[in-house]
């Protein structure tokens, strides 16, 4: 069944390419999709911390490279994720002016790339499936994309290729350092032998620094973050949605999936730094979003801003923060794609969106103004959405840790200023809100129309998961927390 | 039974057979005669899976004490077999070109010749692997250059080629005169010409290592130029070119191909010394270095391959300096499908606009399959997952990481982002320039077919590799025992 899920997005857009019908296609693809992954979701059995729904086929028995697909609560979660945000990218795709059937295609292309890599125990797929989305991205930006489209497409391709490929040193780095007996791309195996001591501490660390440098690439640490603003804003909507909400996901889930289980002497080794660099992405990059003149350069950077707050769980390497930053990733990945997408909308209508010329658009937009509110008020993190739960659940597992080691430590400092950095995003968002929803309504305005009844839906679905999951955290943590039992401490 | 000797014979008999038809059989069609090349070759391919490989000694006398028929050479006689198949159905797209630019009144009579050559370079190919035996490795050697000397300068009415033709004619030459040099200073340090003799007295001790090392260097020197590698590319761009594009291609795949296995072969018994190996490290980087930067500005895509050739290069001799046989000859296999598949769409959409990038513009409008297949060959080339080029790179960082050499994985890290960039420039001309022209490309049944059986190995390879890691087994086995023995 998780082979339909990773397969169903890359068949449609093979068959896409082959000439059927695009949207029709896509669209049924997708609810496919989503419909499975639910049926997944509902046959999960939470406290196992085993993977489930394994399915394998050996490909080279003497490098034991084999593909083997399986989900624990951790992929569970993205791949959730991934199924709700395709479809509501797929359905708030518009009109598209010219090579239609390549526009839909690319776009499953990035989804199947990013459930396949989420599903993957086997390291090399994990790595591949989610390089397979690294050309449809450039196609989308550099063809369909908006300003100035073919250097944001360069940029974000090349950065990408450097971080993966570094990644890809890590990786290999990583293979290499079990005992040749044990050696295998299998990350079940690796945990095993991980958990015999069998990568050495010295190891470790070179592993670490190297995947923290991979993954924080893709992910846009502070300070390889500036590809993102760039890339999301002339990238047309639905592509930014999919990137931003469910691909970069892939940097922290990788972090997650193979930095805590694999490389725990590794991750103590560097925390100071990782804290550092986060409180760049939270402080830095929120000022530096505050200034921003347009609402697709400032979403971009506010999602560069949010990542902060997820290193901050998984740096505070216990099992309430690590457990919130799985549920941020989930989070935001829905407010993102919610904010990218009425953001897009926007576009298609006025043409712009620097935000001094936009204004008084509730008005005219009852409806997208309250889909922007709604992402706003849950990107910052108001109770009741799921972004609240994750960030209350990261602050108090951070300041827990910090409490542990020392009086006073890096850990306290680092809380009380993602305190503030959630002041920072309420100063930029609300301010985005006023200006682009409130206040008059310019005469050249008057004539635009409010979101069709058919566009609602994904709207719909997008507020609702976020909002089922700020009321019902417990239902993810309950299936995410023990998938890091064995390797975490409680942080009660 | 067959043994591998027949099947150069076969293919020596094949050219032979075609001129001979080419000669006396004035009023046939000229392209039969490379129909019956394709099959011809392919039957001899055929012919080499039936061939038991059987491990070369250092007592073996007469004929096997030059020539050897281990899995290598065999695995590299059918890469010789494709590679000329392949480049065989591109001559026949290029015929129309070579009809209007040569100036000769007999155009039939030329045609021939032009599909009769690369047989004979086929044979000298499938010798090279073989050859165990400095003398042999020269004479194949020149069976295979001196057929490329016709080959690279046949439209020779073009200033562009006659230009081509005569750099690579003088430093050809320049090269094998190293050659020769080299091995006469290795057989006065060793009184041997045989590999595996050679690898025997330079283990004792009153061996003069100095000599057969500063031998080996020239040796090293020669081959530097078949495989493009800095310093001894400077002919590469000019050459690739002007020459006509079916035979850049066999330039770049055949002959770096041959020039790698000789490689593999006469380094054997030198890698004990480790003055081999850092100055192999310093030329590697060095062609990485310089391929990749150089490719950066190009707008013409010939050029563009062949400076990409020259960073392919660098990438296989960090599998030779690390010492890895199998991932040199996986990433050679890599090499292949890729760069024959650009080449085939090249021939056939500079024929109808031209050979520079912007010629391509639009091209996914005018042929979506041509786009498709350039877009296929583009991404390998540059190493996407999924196709074989990634799983190419893959296996060199692999040995170069094990051998912990630093150096030679961040400068390889920096130059795969240089490619993503020249590599994917293609790929935009094709998909969001808009066409000067809109005509659509017409596409004969055998290359749509050569090239979707190319783009299914590049994908399928790409994820199953286990076929050519099969086939290439044994070798890695005694390269790893080896180099162990080395360290």
């Amino acid at each position: 069944m998780l082979l339909l899920v990773i397969f169903c997005p890359i068949v449609a857009a093979i068959v896409i390419m082959a000439g059927a019908p695009a949207r029709k296609t896509a669209l049924v693809a997708s609810v496919l999709t989503l419909a499975i992954t639910l049926l997944l979701l509902a046959s999960f059995q939470g406290p196992q911390r085993d993977f489930q729904h394994l399915t394998s086929f050996s490909l080279s028995p003497e490098w034991h490279l084999s593909f083997t697909t399986g989900v624990d609560g951790l992929s569970m979660v993205m791949v959730l994720l991934a199924a709700i945000v395709t479809m509501a990218a797929v359905w708030f795709t518009g009109e598209i002016d010219r090579h239609e059937n390549a526009f839909y295609a690319c776009l499953l292309l990035i989804s199947g790339g990013a459930i396949g890599a989420f599903a993957s125990i086997d390291l090399f797929f994990f790595y591949a499936f989610h390089e397979l989305a690294l050309i449809p991205t450039f196609l989308l930006i550099g063809i369909w994309g908006s300003g100035n489209r073919t250097a944001a497409a360069w940029k974000i391709t090349i950065y990408l290729a450097i971080g993966s490929f570094i990644l890809l040193i890590g990786l290999i780095l990583l293979y290499q350092s079990v005992p040749v007996e044990s050696r295998s791309f299998d990350i079940r195996a690796l945990k095993a032998a991980a958990a015999l001591g069998q990568v050495s501490a010295d190891a470790q660390r070179h592993i670490y620094l190297l995947l923290l440098i991979g993954f924080g690439i893709l992910i846009s640490l502070f300070p390889f973050h500036t590809w993102a603003p760039e890339a999301y804003a002339s990238a047309p909507a639905p592509a930014a949605m999919l990137h931003a909400g469910v691909l970069k996901k892939f940097g922290l889930y990788g972090l997650l999936r193979l930095a805590i289980p694999l490389l725990p002497d590794g991750a103590r080794h560097w925390t100071n730094l990782l804290v550092v660099l986060l409180l760049g992405n939270i402080i830095y990059v929120g000022l530096v979003t505050i200034a921003q003149k347009r609402l697709d350069w400032m979403l971009g950077y506010s999602s560069v801003m949010h990542m902060g707050y997820v290193f901050l769980g998984i740096a505070s390497a216990n099992i309430l923060g690590v457990t919130g930053a799985t549920v941020l990733m989930f989070a935001h990945g829905l407010s993102i794609a919610l904010l990218f997408a009425i953001a897009g909308e926007l576009r298609r209508r006025t043409g712009t969106l620097v935000l001094d010329d936009l204004g008084g658009l509730g008005k005219v937009m009852p409806f997208a103004g309250l889909a922007f509110g709604l992402g706003a008020f849950a990107a910052i993190g108001l109770p009741g959405f799921a972004n609240f739960a994750a960030e209350v659940m990261i602050f108090f597992g951070a300041f827990k840790n910090g409490w542990e080691m020392e009086r006073f430590h890096l850990f306290q400092i680092a809380t009380v200023f993602g305190l503030w950095g959630v002041v920072i995003s309420a100063v930029y968002m609300l301010r985005a809100y006023r200006k682009a929803f409130m206040g008059t309504l310019a005469a050249r305005w008057k004539d635009l129309v409010d979101l069709r009844p058919g566009l609602r839906v994904p709207v719909t679905l997008l507020v609702g998961a976020a909002l089922c999951y700020g009321f019902f955290p417990q239902s993810f943590v309950r299936i995410i927390a023990p998938a890091f039992r064995p390797y975490l401490s409680a942080g009660r | 039974m067959i043994t591998a000797p027949e099947l150069e014979i076969g293919v020596l008999i094949l050219g032979i057979v075609i001129l001979m038809f080419e000669a006396f059989a004035a009023k046939m069609d000229k392209h039969l005669l490379a129909f019956a090349g394709i099959l011809g070759l392919a039957a001899v391919l055929v012919a080499s899976f039936f061939v038991v490989p059987s491990p070369s000694s250092d007592q073996a006398t007469g004929f096997w004490s030059f020539y050897t028929a281990d899995s290598l050479s065999i695995f590299f006689k059918g890469f010789a077999l494709i590679t000329t198949i392949l480049v065989l159905i591109m001559m026949i797209d290029y015929a129309p070109v070579l009809a209007s630019s040569v100036a000769t009144r007999n155009v039939g009579s030329t045609l021939g010749e032009f599909f009769a050559l690369p047989i004979f370079t086929c044979a000298g190919l499938m010798y090279m692997a073989s050859a165990i035996d400095f003398i042999f490795i020269f004479v194949s050697l020149e069976l295979v250059t001196i057929s490329f000397y016709v080959l690279v300068s046949f439209t020779r009415s073009n200033p562009a080629t006659l230009e081509a033709g005569v750099k690579y004619l003088v430093l050809s030459a320049l090269s094998t005169a190293f050659l020769v040099y080299g091995i006469t200073w290795i057989f006065g340090a060793t009184g041997q010409t045989n590999l595996e003799r050679i690898t025997v007295v330079l283990a004792s001790s009153d061996t003069d290592r100095e000599a057969a090392l500063f031998g080996m260097v020239l040796v090293l020197v020669a081959l530097g130029f078949k495989i493009a590698a800095v310093p001894f590319q400077i002919w590469v761009p000019d050459v690739y070119q002007g020459a006509p594009t079916p035979v850049t291609a066999y330039l770049s795949v055949g002959s770096k191909a041959a020039g790698f296995v000789v490689l593999l072969r006469v380094l054997r018994p030198f890698l004990m010394l480790p003055e081999m190996q850092r100055l192999l490290v310093l030329i590697a980087i060095l062609t990485l270095i310089y391929g990749n930067l150089a490719a950066l500005p190009q707008g013409n895509l010939k050029r563009l391959l062949a400076y990409s050739s020259i960073a392919h290069a660098g990438y296989l001799l960090i599998g030779v300096a690390c010492f890895d046989g199998g991932a040199v000859i996986f990433y050679l296999v890599a090499y292949l499908l890729m760069t024959l598949l650009s080449f085939a769409v090249l021939v056939i959409v500079s024929q109808r606009t031209g050979d520079r990038i912007s010629d391509f513009d639009g091209l996914a409008k005018r042929s979506p399959f041509l786009a498709f297949a350039m877009l296929i060959a583009m991404v390998s080339l540059a190493g996407v997952p999924f196709t074989v080029g990634f799983l190419g790179k893959f296996f060199i960082f692999y040995a170069a990481i094990a051998q912990r050499q630093l150096a030679l994985v961040v400068v390889g890290v920096i130059t795969v982002a240089c490619g993503f960039y020249y590599y994917l420039k293609v790929v935009r001309a094709m998909y969001w320039q808009s066409a000067a022209t809109i005509d659509k490309i017409p596409l004969s049944a055998l290359s749509r077919f050569a090239m979707s059986a190319l783009i299914l190995a590049i994908i399928g390879l790409g994820i199953y590799p286990q076929p050519i890691l099969k086939a290439f087994e044994p070798t890695r086995g005694r390269v790893a025992a080896t180099s162990t023995t080395v360290r």
